[in-house]
């Protein structure tokens, strides 16, 4: 009976076996695979960015760092006592070290300093005997050559966050410490710079310990992105910027719109958004009146002032509300309805035509003409010169900022338009604003007489023919005679290229902040009496050569104070150094 | 179940024959000593595929350790069965002592759960001697008993006595497995000797009554090992691991197997213990279904040597001694394998010759060596009391 009861038993074993082994076969097999093979994903290297003669402006520098494998160590604390030595490491790295090793299994190696110096690297290399477990590894960290001077228009990387992974299902993107784009051209580009993820399909432990590999991919690298800057200009801008306070420069090609500087001083470290910021200094970034975390060429909306009065003077001659030889007697001020509009000039600047009126920013000529062609006119001009609308710049943002019409009065306030609001936009005040970029937009655009769109990354379109603009070439060489004589005799005539030949042509433009009120007209108050930031912004746009436009150029500096002894010499400056290096003469 | 009883009143004392030595070893068994090299070689091959078709860190100690243990196989076989019986007694207390031993040692050491006696040269684990030790001893006790002896529920106090002080004792240390292995055994060797059937229900339900007493003073790990034992799919990465990837890689197997050393889940360690308790699952990852069919066929074929060297003892004994060491290689065989297929829960009990585990490989010699004493002096007689 026990006999029997055993062979039962036995039975009962043969049976679960087959049952296993024989009918449950490929399920396990299955699973079993599932159990061994582990895909594991390689980081693609981020594509470099360079300017438009190859010289770095976002690169991947090796970065050595000290890492610990727990396992290969007898006494961590003894290790790390002994890496003290060479690299300190302060109490709260120990603690996230120690975190570390106790959190994650021995063979993960748990990072113990990033970017080792030379020194220390051949220090560890030589004491390895004494520091078991720990290693040395190679890793790539995001560097930009430029610095500050190039921080918003590049942007940044920065590791993977939870909402990005949202809308993008790219499996790379769920590497450890994987990054990614978040601003500039950096986020812009991202999917030409990011690369693909490789994908090796290891045998691992139960551990989850790599075995060996089975097959392997490599990662796509990311491509090289060509940007039409020049890098030289870049510096030289921020360089400019930086003797201000604060303000903005953009250097385009009249031609093809290529952009060749695009600086916001003050900018920030290219690596404040690589590791966690304290709260403090977010806190003084974010409340600096210079705002540096904003770049102020695309993101920062002024009244254009004077500069403005560009748009106006096309308005009104495409609308043929005047003609080229229309001239007003300026007595220093108008009186519309029950307000009254003043000119820069307190005696009046006599009769004067177009050419007068841009030289010397007459007010009442241009609050004569804008009356005359209107608002609407005015808008319309505008826009077909790139204000008021997003320039479709290659940037993830940019502000549209605004001319008023009649329509837009009507939606945005519910009000009509008073005739008398045409006269402050006429001389680009009141409710309009453009940036810095839309500003340079505009001046070459009515240099090249074309409809060109800036960009920033240097591509072959380059060449493609641009739609012209809706003026006559007469009526643009009207504004064009104003802006040499603003350069030969008028306000920037201190500013102006000396180098026969690469003389420029532009407009002057002081933008109010403040309101300047009766009182202070009496008192005989100047803006550059005021506090900084009740200071006037101090504008330029221009272009170069006089005889052939090539380059256009817009400055803003930031209570600047007056665009013609503040703006305009940095203009100057970035215009003869565009035309000496002629990056466009490449194109 | 009375046929042990009934035979043993008919034996008589007609003096036994001695035998030389030389006569002794020729009555050795040779097909039984080929099964038990067989068992210790597909024990070595284990072991060699659990390092990675190395000789370190086990194979060798495992191939050294079957030497030793078959040298003394051999010598124990040709000790005199009355000699045996005599010492049966004296063995089975000295193992109860090195038990309480481990007991008493680990308590004051401040060790928690203690297995092991460092005797310098060799780490004795008594629990798993006791499985020999104690069929000797309820041998010893059985072979003066007559069927109205074991009629008498009096008469059965001690030898249950002699099974329950260990039990307690191994399930203290704690170890289920062998505690339950004990107490199967020794039921076994009840039923052998004609305890009748009902006593056993009145036993089983006192021991059923008592689970919720012994549930109170479990530890914490035995009661997940029986809780993920019916349920293992609720924990796969906890307790339940241990169940769930051995059926994976065993299933995995097939029909014929992976082949010999390329059992990818027992070489990536996912398979845990794999040259101790899950030996069977490398085994059968490797060789399929033929191949752990042929392996338990192996053991079947020694546990029913086993039988059939019981069945021709003369004495009394003998036959307890065979048959209990039988059944005791068979519940080995049978725990483990059932466990390691997730048929019962996961106990530490060792495959024999097989697991990585000295003590555990010479408690299994030494149950060879008795069961080819008994066969070498089967013809011995011993009256019954009469030693």
């Amino acid at each position: 009976m026990l006999g029997g009861l055993q062979v039962g038993m036995l039975g009962l074993l043969g049976a679960r076996m087959y049952g296993l082994q024989v009918l449950d076969g490929d399920r396990y097999q299955m699973l079993a695979d599932e159990n061994r093979i582990a895909l594991r994903l390689l980081a693609p290297s981020r594509g470099t960015i360079v300017d438009r003669d190859g010289i770095a402006l976002a690169r991947n520098e090796r970065n050595f760092r000290a890492v610990l494998v727990a396992e290969r160590t007898q006494s961590v604390e003894a290790t790390l006592d002994a890496v003290q030595a060479i690299v300190p490491l302060a109490e709260a790295e120990m603690q996230r070290v120690l975190r570390d090793v106790a959190r994650k299994r021995g063979f993960v190696p748990v990072l113990l300093r990033e970017n080792l110096s030379w020194a220390q690297v051949a220090a560890i290399e030589v004491h390895a005997p004494d520091l078991p477990g720990v290693a040395i590894e190679i890793g790539d960290v995001r560097t930009y050559p430029l610095g500050e001077a190039a921080s918003h228009l590049l942007g940044y990387v920065r590791a993977v966050s939870e909402p990005d992974l949202k809308d993008d299902r790219d499996p790379v993107l769920s590497l450890p410490g994987f990054k990614i784009g978040k601003d500039g051209i950096e986020r812009q580009h991202d999917g030409v710079l990011r690369g693909g993820a490789g994908l090796s399909e290891v045998e691992v432990n139960a551990t989850g310990r790599s075995i060996r590999e089975l097959s392997r991919q490599d990662p796509k690298d990311g491509a090289k992105l060509t940007l039409a800057l020049d890098a030289e200009l870049q510096k030289l801008a921020y360089a400019r910027l930086a003797a201000e306070k604060s303000g903005a420069a953009v250097v385009l090609d009249v031609r093809t719109g290529a952009i060749y500087a695009l600086a916001s001083f003050p900018g920030v470290a290219p690596d404040l958004f690589a590791h966690t910021i304290s709260s403090t200094m977010w806190d003084e970034l974010m409340q600096s009146a210079t705002t540096p975390l904003v770049n102020k060429a695309a993101d920062g909306v002024y009244a254009p002032g004077s500069t403005f009065k560009i748009a106006t003077a096309l308005a009104a001659l495409q609308t043929r509300a005047v003609e080229p030889d229309h001239t007003v007697v300026c007595t220093g001020s108008v009186t519309f309805g029950n307000r009254t509009f003043h000119c820069l000039s307190k005696h009046g600047h006599g009769r004067v035509g177009f050419t007068q009126a841009f030289a010397h920013s007459c007010n009442v000529f241009f609050y004569d003409v804008a009356s005359r062609a209107g608002i609407d006119a005015i808008h319309t001009a505008s826009l077909a010169l790139g204000l008021g609308q997003r320039t479709g710049i290659d940037l993830p943002h940019e502000r549209a900022g605004l001319v008023p019409s009649q329509a837009w009065k009507k939606k945005a306030t519910g009000d009509v338009w008073h005739a008398g609001e045409t006269l402050s936009v006429g001389i680009g005040q009141g409710d309009v604003r453009a940036s810095p970029l839309q500003l340079a937009l505009m001046i070459a655009r009515v240099a090249g007489g074309e409809a060109i769109v800036p960009h920033l990354v240097k591509d072959s379109a380059e060449q493609k023919a641009w739609p012209r603009l809706p003026f006559l070439p007469r009526h643009l060489d009207v504004v064009k005679a104003g802006l040499e004589a603003v350069c030969s005799s008028g306000t920037a005539m201190r500013a102006q290229i000396r180098e026969p030949g690469l003389q420029m042509a532009g407009k002057t433009g002081t933008a109010q902040v403040r309101a300047i009120s009766q009182e202070d007209r009496d008192e005989g108050v100047r803006s550059d009496d005021m506090d900084w930031e009740d200071r006037d912004h101090a504008l330029f746009v221009g272009y170069a050569p006089v005889a052939s436009p090539r380059y256009a150029c817009a400055v803003v500096v930031e209570h600047g104070g007056h665009g013609n002894t503040v703006a305009a010499p940095i203009a100057r400056d970035l215009l003869l150094e565009v035309q000496k290096r002629d990056p466009g003469a490449m194109a | 179940m009375s046929w042990i009883s009934a035979s043993s009143r008919t034996s008589h004392a007609f003096g036994t024959p001695e035998l030389s030595l030389s006569a002794k070893v020729w009555q050795i068994s040779r097909l039984f000593v080929m099964l038990v090299v067989a068992l210790g070689a597909v024990g070595v091959l284990g072991q060699y595929s659990a390092a990675n078709g190395h000789m370190e860190p086990w194979a060798s100690r495992h191939a050294l350790r079957f030497g030793i243990c078959f040298v003394a196989m051999i010598g124990i076989a040709l000790i005199d069965v009355r000699f045996l019986a005599r010492m049966a007694y004296p063995v089975y207390f000295a193992n109860l002592l090195l038990l309480a031993g481990v007991e008493a040692y680990g308590k004051i050491g401040g060790l928690g759960a203690q297995r092991w006696i460092n005797l310098g040269f060799v780490q004795l684990q008594p629990s798993e001697l006791m499985k020999i030790a104690l069929v000797l001893g309820l041998a010893r006790w059985f072979h003066d008993a007559t069927l109205e002896d074991v009629r008498r529920p009096t008469y059965l106090l001690a030898p249950l006595a002699m099974i329950l002080l260990p039990v307690g004792l191994v399930l203290a240390q704690p170890n289920l497995g062998t505690g339950l292995m004990l107490l199967m055994v020794g039921g076994a060797i009840f039923f052998l000797v004609g305890v009748r059937l009902w006593k056993f229900a009145t036993l089983i339900l006192l021991g059923v009554g008592a689970v919720p007493l012994v549930w109170r003073f479990m530890k914490d790990y035995q009661k997940r090992r029986v809780t993920t034992f019916l349920d293992p799919s609720t924990d796969p990465l906890g307790a339940g691991y241990h169940i769930t990837q051995s059926k994976i890689a065993l299933g995995s197997g097939g029909l014929w197997g992976k082949g010999y050393l390329l059992g990818s889940q027992s070489h990536l360690n996912f398979l845990p213990e794999k040259q101790t308790d899950f030996i069977f699952t490398l085994l059968c990852e490797e060789w399929g279904f033929w191949g752990g069919t042929a392996l338990l066929t192996l053991f079947a074929m020694v546990v029913a040597y086993g039988i059939f060297v019981g069945l021709r003892s003369r004495n009394q004994f003998g036959r307890i001694l065979a048959l209990g060491l039988s059944v005791n290689l068979f519940l080995y065989v049978f725990i483990n394998t059932a466990m390691v297929m997730g048929l019962i829960p996961v106990v530490g009990v060792p495959l024999p010759l097989i697991s990585f585990g000295g003590t555990s490989m010479m408690a299994v010699m030494m149950g060879f060596g008795l069961i080819l004493s008994v066969l070498v002096h089967r013809d011995s007689r011993m009256r019954n009391g009469e030693i």
